[in-house]
């Protein structure tokens, strides 16, 4: 197979990939966050707007931590607005969500 | 190769010890009375093996980042790299060649100064395009590799020396751009190389689609002073575990892209689940030379690679990342095998009570 041939179907196979995945749209019921530690995993369903940011900015880049201690829990969210360029209310989201 | 090819500063350095006992007195004088605002230690720990073309190696890896707060508006934050590079002997020789580095990765100081506007000062990763700045950490990373045109720097190392603006420049409920802008001067310091230049980026981000948009900028202002252009497109849909990233860049002498997909299904008992786990990635890569001049990091040729990856998502921030690479280019084509485990940390620099 030559290079060329590998190629398209590398692409083929991505785009038929992608299309499947995507198209399976979860079904399944999230399973119910605690805080600091089930409540970052990505399964869960958006439940208020600190979640929300959550999963849109962090998650975007990284899996989420399986937890941490709320000691820490002000020092990631100004590490997170310095790298992800949050706002000032996603910083406050974001905190609160992290320490209701 | 790992990491070098990334950009990164690794450079064997007493220097960096006195660098990281300077980052501990930070953490020490930083302020301890904010309940939630304690410095961290975080990072990844890892073991890579890597048999590029016949060729193998076998790296141990500790990337730490620390991050301490100073009062209500500053961070300093830093991150290094420590690793061991160990390869058989070649010419039909028993045991094992191996040398080590370390060096540090970026030392900068951010101040929160409004809403919109934070400065950063010190050696920062430049952030062109999203690779260096965000997928680079080892526990990031789906790929031991980063795409080739990573190596389209600018900078030898990677990052700037000097200052950048950033922030959100606008957010409505529908969209939100941010941007950044920095300067960084010529050094030559072991530790802080970096290159004259100056660059920014703006991102458009459109929550309801979750797709991010964005175009980079970047001018050398040393030697013979060249433009670089790159545009980044993310996409996650709503309600799935699926992942597009995307990158072009542009310099003077060659171009490329990456395209990059990943996936874990909700399907079997979500995320956590033993299935839920599994994680599989695809990147297709190509990079085309414009000329003959080949003052880039790119290869000297075109090349074309594709990526296929099987990463599984252990309990306890641990990830195992395996791959298999086809590269297609006229100096040669090869197998990239890789496969590694890493594992992620993140905890408070000392004990204290709960908030």
């Amino acid at each position: 197979m030559n290079s060329r041939h590998f190629l398209y179907v590398s692409l083929v196979l991505a785009a038929v990939s992608a299309l499947a995945l995507a198209a399976q749209q979860s079904s399944t019921p999230a399973t119910q966050p605690t805080k600091h530690s089930a409540a970052l995993k990505q399964a869960a369903q958006p439940q208020d707007e600190g979640e929300r940011i959550f999963q849109q900015n962090c998650a975007r880049c990284h899996n989420a931590p399986e937890g941490f201690s709320p000691r820490i829990s002000g020092t990631i969210v100004r590490h997170m607005r310095v790298r992800a360029s949050l706002s000032q209310h996603d910083e406050e989201q974001l905190l609160r969500f992290f320490n209701p | 190769m790992l990491r070098m090819t990334l950009g990164f500063k690794i450079r064997a350095s007493a220097h960096i010890i006195r660098l990281f006992l300077f980052a501990l007195a930070v953490l020490a004088s930083a302020h301890r009375g904010a309940a939630q605002d304690t410095p961290l230690i975080s990072g990844g720990v890892g073991f890579f093996n890597s048999t590029n073309a016949g060729n193998t190696s076998y790296i141990p890896i500790f990337e730490p980042l620390l991050a301490a707060p100073l009062g209500q508006h500053v961070l300093v934050e830093s991150r290094a790299a420590l690793l061991e590079f160990v390869s058989p002997k070649g010419g039909n020789q028993s045991g094992y060649d191996h040398s080590h580095f370390i060096g540090l990765t970026y030392l900068q100081g951010d101040y929160v100064a409004s809403r919109h506007f934070t400065i950063v000062a010190g050696d920062y990763l430049i952030p062109f395009n999203t690779y260096l700045e965000r997928l680079s950490p080892i526990w990031i990373g789906n790929f031991q590799d980063g795409p080739i045109i990573a190596n389209l720097n600018f900078s030898s190392s990677g990052s700037g020396l000097g200052g950048m603006i950033r922030g959100n420049a606008m957010q409505r409920s529908k969209y939100s751009i941010d941007y950044n802008y920095y300067y960084s001067a010529r050094s030559a310091n072991e530790q802080f190389s970096a290159s004259r230049g100056s660059g920014g980026r703006t991102s458009l981000y459109l929550p309801e689609q979750r797709l991010e948009v964005g175009l980079s900028y970047y001018r050398l202002l040393q030697g013979t002073h060249e433009n670089f252009y790159g545009t980044h497109v993310w996409w996650e849909p709503k309600d799935t575990a699926f992942r597009l990233r995307s990158e072009f860049a542009r310099g003077q002498h060659a171009e490329g892209y990456w395209v990059e997909a990943d996936y874990r299904t909700k399907a079997f008992r979500g995320l956590e689940s033993a299935i839920g786990r599994i994680e599989p990635v695809f990147r297709m890569q190509q990079t085309f030379r414009l000329d003959t001049i080949a003052s880039d990091g790119l290869p000297s040729v075109n090349t074309q690679r594709a990526d296929f990856g099987l990463d599984y998502n252990l309990p306890h921030n641990t990830r195992i990342i395996t791959s298999y690479a086809r590269q297609f280019s006229a100096s040669g084509n090869r197998n990239v095998w890789e496969t590694g485990i890493v594992y992620r940390f993140l905890s408070p620099a000392w004990k204290g009570k709960h908030p």
